[in-house]
């Protein structure tokens, strides 16, 4: 770190935008391979379903599948936009 | 009993054959007697970093197809007593890795009373990178602190726990996370992901962080395992992360910003 530094400072932290942005990756990427094969199809035919209605974004839908011991969770959360006045 | 260790990352470029010529080295350095096998066929460079280049006559591939016995074809390691390399064969592709040929050589291995199997795998998650972890108990993935890497490496613990042959009989391989080329320095001004920040993300046990090194391209430069250089603070890290391998209880060390004198600081 050169006397260069000492003037750079309150910028952004890039690390922890980093950390944020592999945590909302990842816990997709593990849920599509932990889950039935049909997820990630399933989840695009959602979407499609929605969107004949509504825009929406990949993010405003979220799917978790969870294994139980006697049975399977399915929880589908999808967030509307705002309807425009 | 023999242990099969894969250094496995899904991305390129993060360490993984350096840190295979350092584990392999460290290990053998100890008295184990250990083999060290490229599985990146087609892009061979473990012969490099070790510094036999010159002295590969047969391949990984030669023994898979029976143009030569194993003992042909395994280097034996000038600087290191107790280590052979297995280089990866430079003209052929990939789909001549296969599960039976792989599967007899490891186990010949074993059956030569080699302590240790080192497998260097290829980067991404093709046949080469499959084959490599196929048959391992233990996996060292290696990961850079960067969004990419960590990714990728979260993929590579996906197929550890799918696609080996410990996952197809329902064990677990043991997974271990080696971090490299960190930057104490950067993670405090908040540029890089911290230790914790990837542990959080991949849960994985750590055992050793390598820090961002010079040391490191000036072994690859001599062909030399970065670990030989004793003086280095990488080669300090890969034998602390040796040591933590073999069940010693090792502290982590470079994960501070090194304490610098005025004049240091002022120009960097």
């Amino acid at each position: 770190m050169g006397w260069f530094d000492y003037f750079r400072q309150g910028k952004p932290n890039s690390a922890q935008l980093a950390k944020e942005r592999l945590q909302i990756v990842i816990a997709h990427e593990r849920i599509d391979r932990t889950g039935p094969d049909y997820l990630p199809q399933l989840r695009r035919d959602i979407m499609d379903v929605i969107r004949k209605y509504v825009p929406i974004t990949e993010e405003q839908v979220n799917v978790q599948y969870e294994k139980g011991a006697d049975y399977d969770v399915l929880e589908l959360n999808i967030a509307l936009p705002e309807r425009e006045r | 009993m023999s242990r099969i260790v894969v250094v496995t990352s899904g991305k390129g470029g993060v360490g993984k054959t350096t840190t295979s010529a350092a584990f392999a080295t460290g290990l053998a350095m100890r008295g184990y007697k250990t083999a060290v096998i490229d599985f990146d066929v087609g892009l061979r460079n473990l012969d490099l970093i070790m510094g036999c280049e010159r002295r590969v006559v047969y391949d990984f591939v030669n023994v898979i197809n029976g143009e030569a016995s194993l003992k042909q074809a395994l280097i034996r390691d000038k600087r290191t007593e107790n280590l052979y390399i297995l280089p990866a064969s430079q003209t052929r592709d990939k789909d001549a890795l296969t599960k039976e040929g792989v599967g007899q050589i490891i186990s010949d291995l074993c059956a030569d009373g080699f302590d240790f199997v080192v497998c260097d795998s290829p980067a991404g998650i093709e046949r080469g990178a499959h084959m490599a972890m196929y048959f391992a108990d233990d996996a060292v993935v290696v990961t850079n602190p960067e969004v990419s890497s960590v990714r990728d490496s979260d993929r590579i613990l996906g197929l550890l726990q799918s696609k080996t042959q410990k996952a197809e009989q329902g064990e677990i391989v043991r997974e271990h996370l080696l971090i490299t080329r960190y930057s104490p320095d950067r993670v405090q001004a908040g540029e890089m992901l911290g230790m914790e920040d990837i542990l959080e993300i991949l849960a994985v046990p750590l055992i050793g962080v390598i820090p961002e090194s010079q040391s490191v391209l000036q072994a690859s430069n001599s062909g030399t395992p970065v670990i030989l250089d004793k003086e280095s603070d990488a080669g300090k890290a890969y034998d602390d992360f040796v040591r933590r391998f073999l069940g010693e209880t090792v502290p982590h060390r470079f994960l501070e910003v090194e304490k610098k004198g005025f004049l240091k600081r002022l120009f960097g």
